[in-house]
């Protein structure tokens, strides 16, 4: 399959581990979870948005989360992947951090820096209030722009609302 | 000048001091620590001669050889566990020391203690932490470990949780439910005035609540993965079986009885 096509730079034995029991744990563990909760049936990204709870976290959110996350970054990489965005993409990151080069500094940065277990993203920030569907009518300079954010274990964007683009997993061991 | 010599030799010593634990550090080994330099402030005479060397906190060594506790924690997690991840905190935390001359001359448990603020982490709480953290863990530890606390301990054991084999339950329990990285404890509440079962996430430990530490486990994922893989089970078991030093444990639980009382009171009658 597609697993050995991402040597050299992520060994067909990091995906065994990482995607055959890491993330296949977190898929049986949810499914055990919600059995009979008001989260059997519910959509995932429904599970994580309500199981965050705000901050103070639902039984069911780390796995809920993690799978996510873990989806998330498989379609975040493909074999032959990297080198620089174009077109349309090239453009806002441009605008939003000056240039690729100080996007690649503070994505780099931000993975470095991560104390404990997590997650960095690439994402969009859109200019909505913590209400609703509100949108913010005196939107801050932080708005509506592409920003590199990091997340505690396994925490993720979508939680505050943001527009996740890419993910790059750092928890201490993804191999 | 031989009188400066001995006086810095007396500040040098106080310095390295590094172990707030009973169990002292094996001093024989040499410590490495290049490129610092002890420091002199106002306090002390300054010397004339050259070069000063300023130290803040050094790496302590694991009170047994790398390889002794192989095959259930291997050389290898140690010289990466010990010579890297470990060395590493301690280097960031001189780093940060190097700037603040406030936080100076504390030791450890105090460091640890300060830079918490009380909830609101200083920067050079991280690494405070985690270097006496991983301290503590290698003291936890010991080769042909494991089995049964002897006495003192296991009658605390069973008092506290009703028997040896509940606690063990407890601790393994506790050690699978915990989510990312932290640290698992056996630890002495100070308030309650008994022995509880804690997990702490990241660099958190019991310290910051005034309890009194007996055993701690890392469960970063850089301590087992080497090793276990993803078989958390298996190395909280082999640490519990294998590992784990009741020595060390009785030595602590003996200094704790000095700040907590854990008997009835003997209040003498006239």
């Amino acid at each position: 399959m597609w697993q050995s096509s991402l040597e050299p730079h992520m060994s067909h034995k990091t995906l065994e581990y990482h995607w055959g029991k890491h993330h296949r744990g977190y898929v049986e563990d949810l499914n055990k979870e919600i059995v009979g909760t008001q989260f059997d049936g519910a959509t995932l990204e429904d599970i994580i948005t309500v199981a965050y709870n705000k901050g103070d976290p639902l039984p069911a959110f780390n796995n809920a989360a993690q799978i996510w996350n873990h989806d998330f970054f498989w379609e975040s990489m493909r074999p032959g992947g990297g080198g620089k965005p174009v077109r349309q993409l090239l453009e806002l990151i441009e605008k939003d951090f000056g240039s690729y080069d100080r996007f690649i500094e503070e994505f780099k940065a931000a993975a470095s820096t991560q104390f404990g277990s997590g997650w960095v993203w690439l994402a969009y920030k859109a200019n909505r209030l913590d209400v609703g569907n509100a949108i913010d009518p005196c939107p801050s300079e932080e708005d509506k722009k592409l920003v590199v954010v990091k997340s505690p274990n396994g925490v993720n964007p979508l939680v505050w609302d943001y527009s996740p683009l890419l993910t790059i997993d750092v928890w201490e061991v993804q191999n | 000048e031989e009188e400066e010599e001995e006086e810095e030799e007396k500040m040098r010593l106080c310095y390295f001091n590094t172990t707030p634990h009973l169990l002292a550090t094996n001093f024989s080994k040499p410590f490495n620590i290049p490129r610092h330099h002890i420091i002199t402030n106002g306090q002390f005479r300054v010397s004339q001669r050259g070069v000063r060397t300023r130290a803040f906190y050094g790496l302590t060594t694991p009170p047994y050889k790398l390889d002794a506790l192989e095959p259930y924690m291997s050389k290898n997690t140690m010289e990466m566990h010990w010579g890297e991840h470990h060395c590493s905190y301690v280097e960031g935390l001189n780093k940060q020391l190097e700037k603040n001359n406030l936080l100076y001359g504390c030791t450890m448990e105090e460091l640890v203690k300060i830079t918490y603020n009380n909830g609101n982490p200083l920067p050079e709480f991280n690494n405070a932490a985690q270097v006496w953290n991983h301290d503590f863990f290698w003291e936890s530890m010991q080769p042909d470990g494991g089995k049964i606390p002897g006495e003192g301990v296991i009658q605390q054991i069973e008092k506290d949780f009703g028997s040896f084999t509940n606690f063990r339950e407890n601790f393994v329990e506790t050690a699978l439910t915990l989510f990312g990285s932290g640290w698992i404890w056996l630890v002495l509440n100070s308030r309650e005035e008994r022995l509880t079962v804690v997990k702490t996430s990241n660099a958190i430990n019991p310290l910051i609540w005034g309890d009194i530490p007996i055993v701690g486990l890392d469960m970063w994922e850089h301590a087992y993965y080497l090793d276990y893989q993803n078989d958390k089970a298996k190395y909280v078991n082999v640490f519990m079986n294998h590992l784990v030093s009741w020595q060390a444990a009785a030595t602590r639980m003996a200094r704790a009885e000095a700040f907590v009382n854990l008997g009835e009171p003997k209040i003498p009658v006239a």
